[in-house]
């Protein structure tokens, strides 16, 4: 009745069906608190808690005023060290999506538009990277002596370059799954008109690449980012409970499990803590990731 | 069928043989090498003694030398000697892979049995009340962290309820079957339900969307009872893909294997390697995670092959 009704962006149209999502936009709240929680550490640091100074008479405090979750094995403020280290996993858990996803869509891309045999040795190479057991791998990886790679002696044993092997280690392990979903999708795309209009144009292929097909294919990609970043929380979380990912003192909620099956008996809630955390977190970003797949799916919309 | 056999069979090699040397060169790259560990048990080793071991080890060499050199003997057998058990690798090796292998097949039958029932269950109203809580488990299993997961279970059955062993095969002196299994409970329960999730939500992605074909509904129209469409008709269709990905996610249970076994305590391959790298057992490391890539290519292969013998529209 009301005459014509607005075009929208079909970005326009993808936010309003993810607004609709109740466990996508439930998942994106969570995460919102959950970053909010890490952050506090800032101003409980101007409060004057440490998140390394250790206090051998306070071991196993239990909560009190000032330290709201008492004190770890080390006497150190819990609640702190959870902040903190949330930051940390969350970073690690970013950091490496981006670079392993930037590294799998250059190959999925390069692979699905040239085709032939580049294709070929492309996918045997991904192919061949997919078979491998990728904890073990991984714990080589951490293991690894960097001086014997050339780096300084000074920054190998920095928490910098602890932080940064890691972020580099799982982006080297995890690009498999975003490269094969580029490939996919751009082998689709390829063949399109607009396409095809822009090479016989005389576009290069790079030009293509980047202002044809990539934003097409956005949406998949997306999507897998966010799956990606959960499986790295996880696979961070796992090597520094073995004790070849972050290294203490800097915590990570990974290695603040690290002591957690002995003080299982004695103190049972710091082997809780940061695994709910980090369980909360995954299952928030999965869900996000599947409220996401569903706004970008133009077969939802009803 | 049997070229397509072949050039599996010829791709996994390359690629065991690709890794083979990106393994060897990464275990040189680990902290300290096996001179280190000699000189440090030795005090009086001067550095003229260390420079004729080294030469005599081959460790002058360069590396793509001493790989070939380390091929040719693993080609016949030869393994080297394990540093920490002091015992030839492969006679460390075997029974280790073998309780590996025990304890990924049972969590895999586990796995793929529950993550069935629960799938199909949840196919079969989509966006009821069970399809939601399946959904909602499925979802939990895949965020859980494996090792917290194990943590959590030894927290509650070993040290609050009594009921089962935190660790280990076996009680001292006690050698039964009973026993025995005990001991298997919780590692082979953690291990299932860290791939259960991913399955359950394979299995009933499938399950839809075969019960929306046509010849469900030509099935149904000829008078079948529910049960024998679902589990006839629609199951076995929907079992292609599903073989397909479960198969493919068998060699992705060594991950969680080496976390259960560490947790656990169990001689397995994982936690073999684990020890190996942190004890600078580089033989063993080395061979272990030959092993560990044999075992994943070899289980992708089996799914290439599930994958032709499913479906007999695919001619391989």
């Amino acid at each position: 009745m009301s005459g014509v009704e607005r075009a929208q962006s079909p970005w326009a149209l993808r936010l309003r069906r993810f607004r609709r999502h109740r466990t996508g936009m439930a998942s994106l709240v969570i995460l919102a608190l959950l970053v909010l929680f890490c952050l506090g550490a800032f101003p409980l640091a101007l409060m004057g808690v440490d998140a390394d100074a250790t206090d051998l008479f306070a071991r196993f405090d239990p909560p009190g005023p000032g330290h709201l979750l008492g004190m770890d094995e080390a006497g150190r403020d819990v609640l702190i060290r959870l902040m903190v280290g949330g930051q940390i996993s969350l970073l690690v858990g970013v950091l490496a999506t981006l670079l392993g996803g930037v590294f799998g869509i250059a190959i999925g891309i390069t692979a699905g538009y040239f085709g032939g045999r580049l294709d070929a040795m492309l996918m045997r190479f991904t192919d061949g990277m997919i078979a491998l057991p990728l904890l073990p791998l991984l714990i080589v990886l951490g293991a690894l002596d960097l001086t014997k790679l050339g780096f300084g002696q000074e920054f190998a044993r920095s928490g910098a370059a602890g932080f940064w092997r890691i972020v580099v280690i799982i982006a080297i392990v995890d690009w498999t799954a975003i490269a094969r979903l580029v490939r996919a999708a751009t082998l689709q795309i390829r063949e399109r008109d607009y396409v095809r209009a822009a090479r016989a144009a005389g576009a290069g292929a790079w030009y293509v690449m980047v202002a044809h097909i990539l934003p097409n294919i956005a949406t998949p990609i997306i999507v897998a980012f966010t799956l990606t970043v959960g499986r790295v929380i996880l696979a961070e979380s796992v090597l520094s409970f073995l004790g070849f990912g972050i290294v203490p003192p800097t915590p990570s909620w990974g290695n603040m499990l690290n002591n957690a099956q002995e003080l299982v008996t004695t103190a049972p809630l710091l082997a809780v803590y940061p695994g709910v955390l980090i369980f909360v977190t995954v299952i928030a970003v999965n869900f996000l990731g599947d409220g996401l797949q569903a706004a970008f799916d133009p077969r939802s919309e009803k | 069928m049997s070229r397509f056999i072949a050039s599996r069979v010829w791709q996994a090699a390359l690629v065991l043989l690709v890794m083979s040397f990106v393994i060897y060169s990464l275990i040189g790259l680990m902290p300290g090498d096996p001179l280190d560990i000699m000189i440090a048990s030795n005090p009086g080793a001067t550095p003229e003694v260390v420079a004729r071991l080294r030469v005599i080890y081959g460790l002058d060499q360069p590396i793509l030398y001493r790989y070939f050199h380390w091929l040719l003997a693993a080609l016949q057998g030869d393994l080297g000697f394990s540093r920490t058990h002091s015992q030839p690798v492969l006679v460390v090796l075997l029974p280790a892979l073998w309780t590996t292998c025990k304890l990924m097949l049972l969590s895999f039958v586990c796995s793929v049995l529950l993550a069935m029932v629960l799938g199909v269950w949840a196919a079969l109203k989509p966006g009821g009340i069970v399809d939601g809580v399946v959904s909602l488990l499925a979802f939990a299993g895949i965020s859980v962290p494996v090792f917290w997961l194990a943590l959590m279970m030894i927290l509650l059955f070993a040290v609050k309820l009594h009921v089962l062993p935190a660790s280990g095969l076996s009680d001292i002196g006690d050698g039964s079957i009973l026993d025995y299994a005990r001991h298997l409970v919780m590692p082979v329960i953690t291990l299932a339900l860290a791939s259960t999730g991913g399955f359950t939500r394979f299995v009933r992605a499938a399950m839809i969307e075969t019960l929306r074909m046509d010849h469900i509904r030509t099935a149904r129209a000829k008078g079948n009872a529910e049960g024998r469409v679902v589990l006839i008709h629609a199951l076995r269709n929907a079992m292609i893909p599903v073989v397909t990905v479960i198969a493919l996610s068998f060699g992705t249970l060594f991950s969680g294997a080496l976390v259960t076994e560490t947790m656990f305590a169990q001689p397995g391959m994982g936690k073999m390697i684990f020890d190996a790298i942190l004890s600078n057992d580089f033989n063993l490391a080395l061979s272990g995670l030959l092993f560990a890539t044999m075992v994943t290519l070899f289980s992708n292969l089996m799914a290439d092959l599930a994958y032709g013998w499913l479906d007999p529209r695919i001619k391989l």
